[in-house]
């Protein structure tokens, strides 16, 4: 039967064979227990690193694989997610802490900072997020002090991917109060500045195996050559990076729902009632067809936007918040079917499905709620058709 | 330091089928896959490689087909690798490859160390290894689960069921490694990528200076007359021990009736 042609690249292929194996191979035989542990994945991600797939989103002269290419990335991301969420996530949280270098980094600081995360030696995390304001980034209460040639960074964050694990984070605080979102500066922090701890670990519905903690700046103590591009700039970095960010969280739920379709096909084959295999039955059958529909559906709108990223185009906000909103509501609902499809083994933690309709909740709900996206996309067309009925 | 890794393809599955006219294995329509001992024995080079720094050239004799597993350890980070091939190899035992390995070997720059896994899946013989260390005249040391190289000395844990001991070996010698000794990597990007254009070099029974009279057919003392699956064993009877005069009343009672005594 024919697959669907997206014309990939022989890299692109490469790519996606080297992690499915990767996924079936290691992330599988653990990915229940990782959950069950809530264990961080860590020698996996060294294996990432050491497989180049750490470097895989930066420049040849950072040392990554130079691809720069947002479908790479995301076709990564999509094959692990395939098997596990929690491990993908923590993969893929690396290039979230990495953006803002890439995006808003002098030359000095892409080199000082991308080439360890590219090798895989250390890796990223970024952090907005705060008690008092997560989609709303305007309500930022860190806050970052010029000192001499230090920053100095007082408050905390919250629910930070990665946090503990990583060595290089970039902070979003408050310099210039009266400014509002315009006030806020983006820093790179190394784990191990003076006064920057770590409170915390997150207890989670779902995407267990990932870290999610609390950092805690007292009087931490950051070179001024830490801040990236210039003062005022954090809300437009955190802006930018989520444009290339949420691309990988519609593949993360591409994946999670072609994981998820692959256990329901296979269940719905073996499993017999009233003596045939409940597939023989349309009502069933239709459940299938519906849920391997919006898979592809989702598979191709996520792969045209990185292509627009990747061919270079600019504003992309509306369809970055478009495939991220469209791929994670798929993810939740045809989870929710494989429950179903399973019946009353799905419900239960031996077999894989409760977990993927577990995991799949946090992707209608990180790198912005989907309520926020479509605020975004809805923004978008107030301004595209403002402009065009003039 | 040079250290050369001989690998194996062998049949990716359990369920082979035997052809009952020849006895050989039907290959066809089965999945290759490096033997996965041999597997360790590669990820055995890589660690030296990375740790202490060397070159890992890869050799495998085989079929035209059995490229596609020299390219696999190339992806991993083999620097070089070698095909045997040559009609004249077909059908050699373990007697014959052994030769034609060590001969592989001879042809490339000098040697310190082989590596060889401890059997093949396929034939699980274990005779290869030592094999190709008594053509070459080298020490070997076999089922090696640790290694450490010091001084043109290699010390090595020889794992058995029950324990191990600690053996040294002066270099040049051939190792032959177990499961446990590691986890086999896997490719990087750039690996694959790299692998995928690589030029495979040949080595044909001429340029490996292999007397033809000691390979394939002709230079394999082993016939193999039959392969058959054996029927399963009956589980026996346990005689219980508690009360030693008793017991041993009922073996001999047992051994009487099968006429044994």
């Amino acid at each position: 039967m024919a697959e669907m042609e997206y014309g990939l690249s022989e890299t692109q292929k490469e790519i996606r064979e080297m992690v499915r194996e990767f996924a079936l191979e290691r992330v599988l035989p653990v990915r229940a227990e990782l959950d069950e542990k809530e264990e961080f994945p860590t020698e996996l991600l060294k294996e990432l690193g050491r497989m180049d797939l750490m470097g895989l989103y930066i420049p040849a002269e950072y040392d990554g694989m130079g691809a720069e290419s947002m479908l790479d990335f995301v076709i990564a991301i999509e094959e692990l997610s395939r098997i596990c969420i929690g491990v993908s996530v923590s993969f893929a949280a690396n290039a979230l802490g990495a953006d803002p270098i890439l995006i808003g980094g002098s030359d000095a600081q892409k080199k000082k900072y991308l080439p360890p995360l590219a090798k895989g030696e250390k890796w990223a995390a970024f952090a907005l997020t705060e008690p008092n304001a997560g989609s709303d980034a305007g309500g930022i209460q860190t806050q970052a002090v010029k000192k001499g040639d230090k920053y100095i960074l007082n408050g905390t964050k919250q629910w930070i991917t990665n946090g503990g694990e990583a060595d290089t984070y970039t902070v979003l605080a408050v310099t210039d109060k009266k400014r509002g979102a315009r006030g806020v500066s983006c820093f790179i922090v190394e784990k191990g500045m003076p006064g920057f701890k770590f409170g915390k670990k997150e207890k989670k519905l779902g995407i267990r195996a990932s870290a999610t903690r609390e950092l805690i700046f007292e009087d931490c103590e950051v070179p001024t050559e830490n801040l990236l591009a210039k003062e005022g700039m954090g809300f437009i970095l955190a802006m930018k990076t989520f444009d290339v960010s949420r691309p990988g969280i519609a593949a993360q739920g591409v994946g999670l729902a072609q994981g998820a379709l692959d256990e329901a096909c296979n269940y719905a084959r073996q499993r017999v009632q009233f003596g045939k295999p409940v597939i023989a039955n349309q009502g069933l059958q239709w459940m299938l067809a519906e849920m391997a529909t919006q898979v592809e559906a989702a598979r191709a709108l996520t792969y045209g936007v990185c292509r627009t990223i990747d061919s270079g185009a600019k504003d992309v906000s509306k369809l970055s918040a478009m495939c991220k909103l469209y791929a994670t509501d798929v993810a939740m609902d045809v989870t929710t079917k494989a429950v179903q499809v399973f019946g009353g083994y799905g419900f239960m933690r031996e077999y894989p499905v409760e977990k993927m309709m577990r995991d799949a909740k946090i992707l209608q709900i990180y790198e912005g709620t989907n309520q926020i996206q479509r605020d975004v996309i809805g923004l978008s067309l107030v301004k595209e058709y403002a402009a065009t009925k003039k | 330091m040079h250290i050369v890794v001989c690998v194996k393809q062998v049949p990716g599955t359990t369920k082979v089928q035997i052809n009952p006219e020849t006895n050989t294995l039907i290959r066809d329509g089965v999945e290759a896959i490096i033997n996965p001992f041999d597997e360790n024995a590669l990820e055995a080079a890589l660690v030296l490689k990375d740790t202490i720094g060397a070159k890992v050239t890869v050799i495998c004799m085989g079929p035209p087909q059995a490229e596609s597993a020299l390219r696999e350890t190339m992806a991993r980070g083999a620097d070089d690798v070698v095909l045997l091939c040559d009609r004249a190899f077909a059908g050699s035992d373990t007697w014959a490859t052994s030769y034609a390995l060590a001969q592989g070997v001879r042809a490339l720059d000098k040697v310190d160390l082989v590596f060889c896994g401890k059997q093949a899946i396929d034939g699980d013989t274990a005779q290869v290894g030592p094999g190709v260390a008594e053509f070459l005249g080298w020490p070997v040391i076999t089922y090696a689960r640790k290694i450490e190289i010091k001084d043109q000395v290699v010390r090595v844990e020889r794992v058995f069921e029950d324990g191990y001991e600690v053996i040294e070996a002066h270099l040049p010698a051939v190792l032959t490694t177990v499961k446990e000794m590691n986890v086999p990597r896997m490719a990087s990007l750039k690996g694959r990528m790299r692998a995928k254009k690589a030029a495979i070099k040949l080595l044909d029974a001429a340029a490996a200076k292999a007397d033809v009279n000691e390979i394939g057919l002709k230079g394999s003392p082993t016939r193999v007359v039959k392969i058959f699956t054996p029927p399963r064993k009956t589980s026996g009877v346990k005689v219980d021990g508690s009360e030693p005069l008793v017991a041993a009343r009922e073996l001999v009672a047992h051994l009487r009736n099968q006429k044994v005594i």
